[in-house]
């Protein structure tokens, strides 16, 4: 705004952006390849991974919509065993990771608008609730859909075995990274906007002339494809699947991480998706005292930040940049700050 | 004040061979066994500015409230520019050209100043989701534009200094007038603002009664707003109804509804021998 504030164009933004991306792949993948990460910490890495893209999708209902849903793991399940179901009929090549995503990633979206559009009626505690009851539905189906219906589809309780391992840690990330830009970029368009309308005022939505209903059931359903990717990763990354790893605890965690990041702010719910899955796994003597951790954790972030350890507050390395390029050329003057 | 007659509409000359922006025929609500609205007619001419008034819990609110649609009208007629709104919702009601502002302020308070006027310019903009998502040239020829008038907007206040600031973090009357501009960015062919000048000083009311002038003459669109504020509603209505439990008890021009004894009486009581 201001006029002798320095600004970085667009395209180097994005060029600075993709090449820090490209090497921050490129050296982890080599660093794994060439085992100096030891296979069980590139597990970890993974599943930190697939905890990023489930936070930050949560984080469009929980933060940028302002609601509660509870049944995050549910969509996450939709999208595992579709996913899986057809990865397993299809063989492994090339092509069956992003075919596999994008058939879980949509089977959980189509999940997201049958729930969506009526649990989208109600507010606050009631949405909680019901999207609950379909989460706990969802892992009650999966446990019991061959004995009631007599197909060989899920295997219930003895669990699917044999999925093609096809997630690795150049796959997983790259998905993160499409996931956080799509999301960021719908997040800065007008149809973000409505969606942040919406959380911060509905009437005056309405009074703008936003489609509330319309943008309420966009967000939720843009977070369960997310959620249905996550969900093929998860499955292409143990390569067994059984309904109880996607039980109500697991919603939990995943709010856990959305909430103790920040509610709206993406770098908080990627920050805190790496710290509360790679903590557990650094301190395994301790991981039965994981929720314990999380509840005290919790209570504590919630005393003294209620909005999150980022609150709202997103990182922008371009505009840090900015800052920094402009208080070096104001060193004698008073510096001057470029809003934010 | 013989004759008054309550269905006629009262229009500015200048607007008088035009369609009128907004006519109500008849209008009434029922709030179960309460009659919070009847008979409520009125018409505004194409850039008139028009005032509501009445003493509290009138009904004043309620006929915004039944004008934008936010309540479904038990009886009578809105027509908006010679159009029935009867099946239309609060989001169409605005796209058809009303826009309003809110007694108790709802702005996007977590949002910027600029953001809150972005979004009143929502259905200006008209990229899809894909090309958002991709950034493609038009998202960004279109974000350009809107931005720009945003800015634009916002100077009618002297507030393009503050488009980066948290719109909860302004002071009151800052507040007031980011309604108002939110209001404007939907591109309206009528504004109604409820009490626009509540908790400003007089004279933020005497810059507030310039602003809305200026706004009718730049922008051509006709406004209606409810004020207690007597000096603003005087100073710059050229048509005033009075509203008291519902009905109108008068209209007519600012002179007209200050002589009426009716009026005196609504506010006052009866035995009217204080000054106005």
């Amino acid at each position: 705004m201001k006029k002798n504030y320095k600004q970085i164009p667009m395209p180097v933004r994005y060029a600075i952006n993709i090449l820090l991306l490209i090497v921050f792949l490129v050296v982890v993948n080599g660093l794994i390849e060439s085992k100096t990460i030891s296979f069980s910490d590139s597990k970890i890495i993974m599943l930190i991974g697939i905890n990023i893209i489930l936070a930050v999708s949560l984080n469009i209902g929980t933060g940028y919509l302002g609601q509660l849903p509870l049944g995050h793991a549910g969509f996450m399940a939709v999208g595992a065993y579709a996913s899986a179901i057809l990865m397993r009929n299809i063989g492994a090549s090339w092509l069956t990771i992003p075919i596999g995503m994008i058939f879980g990633g949509l089977v959980a979206a189509l999940f997201g608008l049958i729930i969506g559009i009526p649990a989208l009626r109600l507010k606050g505690d009631y949405l909680a609730i019901i999207t609950l009851g379909f989460g706990e539905i969802i892992r009650v189906v999966l446990l019991n859909i061959d004995d009631v219906l007599g197909f060989k589809l899920t295997y219930g309780a003895a669990s699917l075995k044999n999925i093609p391992k096809t997630t690795t840690f150049l796959n997983t990330f790259v998905v993160v990274i499409i996931t956080c830009f799509v999301i960021h970029t719908m997040m800065k368009s007008r149809h973000g906007r409505a969606i942040l309308s919406i959380r911060e005022n509905e009437i005056a939505a309405e009074s703008c002339g936003i489609k509330t209903t319309y943008y309420k059931t966009l967000g939720f359903v843009v977070s369960a494809f997310f959620a249905g990717v996550a969900g093929s990763l998860y499955a292409g990354y143990l390569g067994i699947l059984s309904p109880g790893s996607f039980g109500f605890m697991k919603s939990i965690e995943i709010l856990v991480m959305v909430v103790l990041g920040g509610m709206g702010s993406m770098i908080g719910s990627v920050a805190s998706a790496t710290v509360l899955t790679a903590l557990p796994e650094m301190l395994r003597t301790f991981a039965s005292y994981r929720i314990v951790a999380y509840s005290l954790l919790l209570i504590i972030v919630m005393i003294f930040k209620p909005s999150g350890l980022m609150g709202t507050y997103d990182f922008s390395l371009s505009h840090l940049l900015e800052k920094l390029l402009n208080s070096k050329r104001s060193i004698g003057k008073k510096s001057e700050k470029g809003g934010r | 004040m013989s004759g008054r007659d309550l269905r006629t509409p009262i229009i500015p000359e200048r607007d008088k061979d035009k369609t009128p922006v907004l006519e109500c025929v008849g209008l009434g609500i029922d709030f179960g066994g309460l009659t919070a609205v009847d008979d409520f007619n009125m018409t505004i001419g194409r850039t008139e500015i028009a005032g509501l008034i009445g003493p509290n819990g009138a009904g004043k609110t309620t006929v915004f409230n039944l004008l934008t649609k936010v309540y479904k009208p038990t009886r009578g007629e809105i027509l908006l520019e010679g159009k029935n709104t009867a099946n239309m919702n609060t989001i169409q009601v605005n796209k058809a050209g009303i826009a309003r502002t809110f007694q108790n302020i709802r702005l996007f308070k977590e949002l910027t100043v600029l953001d809150n006027v972005l979004i009143g310019l929502h259905n200006e903009m008209k990229y899809d989701l894909l090309s958002a998502v991709t950034r493609l040239p038009w998202y960004w020829k279109e974000e350009k534009i809107a931005r720009r008038r945003a800015l634009e907007l916002l100077s009618i206040f002297c507030m393009e200094d503050l488009a980066e600031q948290k719109a909860g973090s302004l002071p009151y009357g800052a507040q007031r007038r980011l309604e108002i501009v939110r209001a404007l960015a939907t591109n309206p062919s009528l504004l109604l603002l409820d009490e626009p000048a509540a908790g400003m000083n007089p004279s933020e009311t005497g810059e507030l009664m310039e602003n809305i002038r200026k706004i009718r003459d730049t922008f051509k669109i006709a406004v209606l707003l409810i004020e207690h504020d007597m000096s603003l509603v005087m100073g710059i209505c050229e048509g005033i109804v009075v509203l008291n439990y519902g009905k109108i008890i008068a209209k007519g021009d600012p002179n007209e509804v200050r002589n009426d004894p009716v009026v005196i009486e609504a506010y006052l009581g009866k035995k009217g021998d204080i000054p106005c």
